[in-house]
C-alpha cells in the first residue's frame, strides 16, 4: 500500500540498492529510488530556506525560479504544456515559450509560498516507473489534514530532475497544459501572442 | 447503440443508451422499471433491487447514472462532457454567485471569526455527517470503517463537546471520508458524464446521485428529538463557507485567475475525485493480491500499475 511508511527492511534494501548503484560505473543507473527520494528532501529544504529568508515577495519569486530551473526539467515541462503545437513551433518560439513558461510557473506558485510556511514533507515510498521514478510523500501544512503529493523524477535530461507533480491526484502538468491550451484557443493558436500573454500571467 | 456488460465485481447489468437519455427518473416501487415515458426499452441502469430493499434506501426516486464511453479505471485526465454547453451556463451562474455573495461572505467570515472557531465549526459539521458516512461504509460492505466512524462520532460528540473539538484524531481514530457517490462506485456504477450543479459546483452523474441520496441517509435526520431541522445541511453550508475562506487563494486562482476556469475546475475535480476512488480501491486490491516482490525491493512497474504519461516520449 502506497501510503505505508518505509518498512525497515525495504528501506534497508533500497538503501543497499542505492549504494550499489552508486558504486556501479554504469550511468544508466544513476538515479535510484533512494536518490529520487533524497532529491525531494533536497528541494523541500531549499524552498524552506527561501521562505525563512524573509525577503520581499518578488525576491523570493526570483529564488523560486532559480530552484525551479535547477531541480525541474523545464524544457520538457514547457514542451508538454504547449501540447501538439510544440511540434510545429520553431526552435526560437520553443525557447521563448520555455522562458515565459518558467517565469509564469514561478510567479503562479511562488506567490502562494505563505501556505507552505511551517509545512513538512515526508517521503513515504519511491518506485521505478516507465518515465523515471515516482516519489510519494505526505504533506502537512499548518491547520490542515495531511494530503498526498507525488513527485515524478527523471534523469532523461542528463540530470536528475523533476518533471511532474500530483497533488491529491491532480496532475500539475496536465492542469497547465489545459491552461496553455485555453490561452492558445483564445489567441487562435498564435504561439507568439501566448508567449506575450504568459509574460504577465501567473 | 445499446451495449450490455457484466461488471467484474458483481452481477449488475448496465445498459448504455444514447446520450440524450442519460439522466432519467425511475420509480423503483414499480415492479418493472420504466422510464418516465413508460417505455421500458429506454431503461439504462438496473438498480440492484434486493440491495435497495434490504437497506431501505429511500426508494421513491433514484436518478440513474449513465455510463460514459470508457470504463472508470484509467487515472488520467479523461473527460466525458456531453452537456458542456449547459454545464458552462451553470458555471457562469455559479461563478457570478460566488463573486457576488459567497466569496465576500466567506472572506468576511474567516476575517471576523478567529481561525480556531472556524476549525471548530468545520469539525462540528464533519461530526454531524459521520452517521451518514457510517451508513455509506455499511452499504459498501466495510464494517470495520463503519465501526471506526461510529466510534469517532461517539467520542467527538461526547468528549469533543458535541463535535466542536476533535479528540478522536488525538486518539488516532482514522478520519472518515466517504459518500454515496463512493458507494455507487463500489457497487460498480460508472462515473457518467461530468456535471456542474447549480449552487453545488462540479460533479458527475454518479456523484450527483450521491449528493441527492445523501440528503436522506443521515440517521441523525431521523432522530426523534433534534434541535433544528436540517441542522446537518446548515452546518455543511457553514463548513463550505469556511473552506471557501480558508482556501480563498487557491479557489480564486482557479475561478478568476485562469483563462478558462470551467475547463480548469472540471479537470481538477475529475482527477481529484478519481484519485480518491482509486486509493479506496487500491487497499482492497492489494489486500487480495499481495505483491511477492514487496519484501525484496520495489519492482519495476508494469503498464497496469504505471498510470503516468511519459512527456519524454512525445
Amino acid at each position: 500500500m502506497p501510503s505505508k511508511l518505509f518498512s525497515r527492511r525495504s528501506f534497508a534494501t533500497t538503501l543497499a540498492a542505492g549504494l550499489t548503484a552508486l558504486s556501479l560505473p554504469v550511468p544508466a543507473f544513476a538515479l535510484t529510488e533512494a536518490g529520487a527520494a533524497s532529491l525531494v528532501n533536497e528541494v523541500v529544504t531549499e524552498i524552506n530556506r527561501v521562505i525563512a529568508s524573509g525577503k520581499s515577495e518578488s525576491a523570493m519569486i526570483k529564488d523560486f525560479e532559480r530552484i525551479f530551473v535547477r531541480y525541474g526539467d523545464v524544457p520538457i515541462m514547457a514542451r508538454y504544456a504547449l501540447g501538439p503545437d510544440a511540434r510545429s513551433a520553431s526552435s526560437a518560439q520553443l525557447r521563448n515559450f520555455t522562458n515565459a513558461f518558467q517565469g509564469y510557473i514561478s510567479r503562479k506558485y511562488g506567490k502562494r509560498f505563505r501556505e507552505f510556511i511551517g509545512g513538512t514533507v515526508t517521503v513515504q515510498a519511491a518506485r521505478k516507473i516507465k518515465a523515471g521514478y515516482e516519489v510519494r510523500t505526505k504533506v502537512k501544512l499548518q491547520g490542515q489534514a495531511p494530503f498526498d503529493v507525488t513527485f515524478l523524477v527523471s534523469d532523461k535530461s542528463g540530470k536528475d530532475k523533476f518533471f511532474n507533480m500530483f497533488i491529491e491526484g491532480v496532475n500539475l502538468l496536465l492542469t497547465e497544459r489545459t491552461e496553455i491550451g485555453s490561452m492558445l484557443d483564445r489567441r487562435r493558436g498564435d504561439i507568439d501572442a501566448v508567449i506575450r500573454d504568459l509574460a504577465s500571467a501567473g | 447503440m445499446r451495449r450490455c456488460f457484466k461488471s467484474e465485481e458483481d452481477s449488475l447489468c448496465v445498459f448504455y443508451v444514447p446520450r440524450q437519455f442519460c439522466i432519467r427518473v425511475y420509480d423503483l416501487s414499480a415492479s418493472t422499471v420504466k422510464d418516465r415515458f413508460g417505455n421500458p426499452e429506454m431503461m439504462m441502469t438496473l438498480f440492484p433491487q434486493k440491495l435497495l430493499n434490504r437497506f431501505r434506501v429511500p426508494a421513491f426516486v433514484v436518478l440513474a447514472a449513465c455510463a460514459g464511453p470508457s470504463p472508470d479505471a484509467d487515472g488520467g485526465g479523461r473527460i466525458y462532457d456531453p452537456y458542456e454547453n449547459t454545464n458552462r451556463a451553470i458555471h457562469t451562474f455559479n461563478r457570478g454567485l460566488d463573486k457576488a455573495f459567497f466569496r465576500p461572505a466567506a472572506k468576511g467570515y474567516v476575517a471576523v471569526i478567529p481561525r480556531p472557531m472556524v476549525n471548530s465549526f468545520n469539525m462540528f459539521a464533519e461530526n454531524l455527517s459521520l452517521p451518514g458516512q457510517m451508513v455509506d461504509y455499511l452499504l459498501q460492505g466495510k464494517p470495520k470503517e463503519a465501526c471506526t466512524t461510529l466510534f469517532r462520532f461517539v467520542v467527538n460528540s461526547t468528549v469533543g463537546f458535541a463535535g466542536l473539538a476533535d479528540p478522536a484524531s488525538d486518539f488516532e481514530i482514522p478520519r472518515a471520508d466517504t459518500d454515496f457517490g463512493v458507494t455507487l462506485h463500489v457497487w460498480g456504477f460508472a462515473e457518467g458524464p461530468y456535471l456542474e450543479l447549480p449552487f453545488y459546483g462540479p460533479s458527475t452523474a454518479r456523484d450527483a446521485v450521491g449528493v441527492v441520496v445523501n440528503l436522506f441517509t443521515n440517521p441523525i435526520d431521523f432522530a426523534p428529538t433534534r434541535p433544528i431541522n436540517n441542522l446537518g445541511l446548515y452546518a455543511e453550508i457553514v463548513r463550505r463557507l469556511g473552506d471557501r475562506g480558508l482556501y480563498s487563494d487557491t479557489v480564486d486562482s482557479i475561478l478568476y485567475g485562469s483563462s478558462d476556469s470551467y475547463a480548469q475546475l472540471r479537470l481538477i475535480y475529475l482527477q481529484n475525485r478519481r484519485f480518491e476512488l482509486a486509493t479506496d480501491n487500491e487497499d482492497a486490491y492489494l489486500g487480495l493480491y499481495s505483491d511477492p516482490y514487496s519484501d525484496t525491493g520495489t519492482p519495476v512497474a508494469t503498464d497496469a500499475t504505471d498510470p503516468y504519461e511519459d512527456p519524454y516520449a512525445e
